[in-house]
């Protein structure tokens, strides 16, 4: 790393000044907001407010629907962070082959990062809906098997785990692509004289150079899928079937503004923030050691 | 993340645009007083609104109201919640009628009654019809102006009752005949399933009960006091919905989601009967490819009276903290609305029920029910039962809330997860805690 050494001693904090104050206003402020309102227990047009201290967390923590909320979040994230970076990896690779229409494939492959979630959650509907899908439909022209996930708990998990992946796609496509081209070509070739298969020069090779890359994305996606997958969930399916796809943030989201209950929305975003603050530590405490940087 | 990051950039020039717009100071061209309408109403009933307030607009020269979608109901009222708090409040917003008792209690509103009262604009309030405003009073006095009122009715297949040897000018009138009809239905290949539902809390458990006249909870419906605890886990919920839950395995009955995601069930042939708001009567004017017909909803018969069906939607909340010339506006427009002739309008344009008793009469007078028969289906079974406490309708904290667990706990019953008191056990524990909740948030 070549250090930076600015003449002036205040430029530099000039410099990131303007990062800065969005940071603190839209992040910093709005969590100091929440650690505050979790403290209280408040009206919802915000008249009477009173200091109840942590019975917002206590009646949490003694709530069955807000460990099962808990738990989807981490099986909803764990299946996004999973397939988005894995597929994203696959179909990157497939991406810098050398092939015809490279370009077209390419932008049609980041083409999805381009779509709002609450959009994307609306095209699944048309595509998966039992009542007016089209696969459903298709589905029954060649089976018995009735695709009903308003009452299937794990198919609906399963459809907002894929939807939301596919948003988050072509975010992913892009860093590994940009990685895959920057691997040498004289590094693989070596590996190929010396009689590495593809599958042998993907694992020895190319899957430890672009570890960074793929670190930086598990962390990315997964915080993604905790804390901003909301919109998909709410177009699909509002958290249902019963609590099936209540994940923290929808949670959190629906306690808050929907049933207006600000106290306890204020504790759930402060939990949250604590899982995936937690989160993000482990994963540079231990994952971080097995990463290749060059 | 580039997310939070885009969210940050991108909301910073929407700051900036809507500071900008905050100090371009109203253009004081127009000596008119505005009136800020926000509401919640989208499509063909957006432009019903619009034009309900042009025509206001136009009946007097000194108050232009303006209408403003905020999104949805759950969205306006937060949005209303948060400009109030930055003393930005419109005059007037649309609140459903889950959101009543959180309204009334807010602190923030002017009753209309009091408003009316003040401003020495004389109401019939005697004229309107009682279901409706009984859903809407404390002690007596109206507190919010109704202002899209539906009742959930039953809607029927007739080419499919034709082909399945059915009378199609028969509706079923008990759940006997649901159960029968819909067999047979099935059993000619008329249909792949009997009956769907929309809204499954408050067409299957808030209207069910208060139809046979059962409580939905203590407390007179909550109607007497915020110490209120649900009673949805009784002998009639359980055997309800463990029919329900069986029917579901026949395909009697299917499940099709919350709010009117059933609706292509019906729509599409799928299901022969439908329950839902009598609302849609418009909707599926335009999108029924087969003729249909309406009916009251089905009833279990003796042991249980029958009282009437509650009421759905929304009404106008006035908020409290504007200045008296402006709330003499927010008066005038209220009245006008509530006149006999944009009562009748309004119930023709939109299917909402029309909430005086003198526009039902001069619908009648004019033959309206009798070209449009499916339209009187709601204010029949609105005044064919018993008004009894049960029927009145509910006045429920967080009421959202409970809906949201009354809702999920039926799609665990309806998949098998559940059995039925188990369920209801559930959504009434629930409930119980967030109405508690509620009570001391409100008590303070």
């Amino acid at each position: 790393m070549q250090r930076t050494v600015f003449r002036n001693r205040w430029l530099p904090y000039l410099l990131v000044a303007p990062q800065m104050a969005v940071t603190v206003v839209f992040f910093f402020w709005p969590a100091l907001k929440s650690l505050q309102l979790s403290l209280y227990r408040v009206s919802p047009f915000g008249d009477k407010s009173t200091f109840v201290g942590l019975e917002n967390f206590t009646r949490l923590l003694g709530d069955p629907d807000y460990y099962r909320s808990v738990v989807n979040s981490f099986v909803f994230a764990a299946g996004v962070t999973v397939l988005a970076v894995l597929g994203a990896l696959v179909l990157a690779g497939l991406a810098t082959q050398k092939i015809r229409g490279l370009a077209v494939y390419r932008t049609l492959l980041l083409w999805p990062y381009g779509i709002a979630p609450a959009v994307a959650g609306i095209i699944f509907l048309f595509i998966f809906h039992p009542a007016y899908g089209i696969l459903p439909y298709f589905l029954s022209f060649v089976t018995a098997y009735e695709f009903n996930w308003l009452l299937k708990g794990w198919v609906a998990m399963v459809l907002v785990i894929v939807a939301t992946a596919w948003t988050h796609l072509g975010y992913n496509i892009a860093f590994y692509i940009a990685g895959l081209l920057a691997i040498p070509s004289s590094v693989i070739e070596a590996a190929d004289v010396d009689g590495a298969g593809p599958m042998r020069r993907f694992v020895a090779i190319i899957f430890p150079l672009v570890s960074p890359i793929t670190f930086y994305l598990v962390v990315l996606n997964m915080v993604f899928a905790f804390f901003e997958s909301f919109g998909v969930i709410d177009a699909v399916t509002k958290g249902g079937p019963g609590q099936s796809t209540e994940i923290m943030v929808y949670k959190l989201y629906k306690d808050g503004f929907i049933g207006l209950n600000l106290g306890s929305s204020g504790a759930q975003s402060v939990i949250l923030m604590a899982i995936v603050i937690g989160l993000t530590i482990l994963q540079f405490r231990f994952a971080e050691k097995k990463v290749t940087y060059r | 993340m580039p997310r939070p990051k885009t969210l940050g950039a991108g909301a910073l020039p929407a700051l900036v645009l809507a500071l900008a717009l905050l100090l371009v100071p109203a253009s004081p061209a127009f000596a008119k007083t505005e009136i800020q309408f926000w509401h919640a109403m989208t499509g063909q009933l957006n432009e019903a609104v619009n034009e309900l307030v042009k025509q206001f607009n136009e009946s007097q020269s000194e108050y232009e109201v303006k209408p403003l979608r905020k999104g949805t109901y759950a969205e306006t009222l937060t949005a209303a919640i948060a400009a109030y708090r930055q003393r930005q409040a419109p005059h007037i917003v649309q609140v459903f009628e889950a959101g009543t008792q959180t309204m009334m209690l807010s602190g923030a509103v002017l009753p209309v009654y009091q408003l009316m009262k003040e401003q020495e604009i004389a109401v019939d309030w005697k004229d309107f019809i009682a279901p409706v405003v009984g859903y809407y009073s404390k002690d007596g006095n109206l507190y919010s102006m109704p202002f899209n009122s539906s009742t959930p009715i039953l809607y029927y297949n007739k080419d499919a009752f034709q082909k399945a040897g059915l009378d199609p000018s028969k509706p079923p009138q008990t759940w006997k005949q649901v159960e029968e009809y819909s067999k047979k239905l099935i059993a000619s290949g008329a249909a792949k399933c009997g009956f769907s539902t929309g809204w499954p809390s408050w067409i299957q458990v808030e209207n069910m009960h208060a139809l046979h006249d059962q409580p939905f909870a203590t407390k007179r419906n909550g109607f007497d006091g915020l110490d209120v605890q649900l009673l949805i886990n009784r002998e009639f919920g359980v055997k309800y919905l463990t029919q329900l839950a069986a029917w579901q395995k026949d395909n009697i009955f299917s499940y099709g989601g919350r709010a009117g995601t059933a609706d292509p069930k019906f729509l599409s042939g799928e299901c022969g009967m439908y329950m839902q708001s009598s609302a849609l009567i418009g909707g599926f004017t335009k999108g029924a490819t087969f003729k249909w017909g309406t009916g009251q909803l089905p009833h279990w018969g003796a042991p249980y009276k029958r009282a009437t069906s509650i009421i759905g939607g929304a009404t106008l909340w006035v908020m409290k903290g504007k200045p008296a010339n402006e709330n003499r506006g927010t008066a005038r427009f209220l009245k006008f609305i509530s006149d006999t002739p944009q009562q009748m309008w309004w119930h023709v344009t939109t299917g909402y029920l029309a909430i005086s008793n003198s526009a039902v009469k001069n619908l009648e007078a004019g033959y309206h029910f009798k070209k449009h028969p499916d339209q009187f289906t709601a204010f029949a079974q609105l005044t064919r039962g018993q008004a009894t406490p049960n029927s009145q309708g509910l006045r429920l904290g967080n009421f959202v809330q409970i809906r949201d667990v009354i809702e999920a706990e039926m799609e665990n019953i309806f998949a098998g997860k559940k059995s039925a008191k188990q369920g209801l056990d559930d959504a009434v524990a629930k409930s119980n805690e967030i109405l508690k909740e509620f009570a001391a948030a409100n008590k303070q």
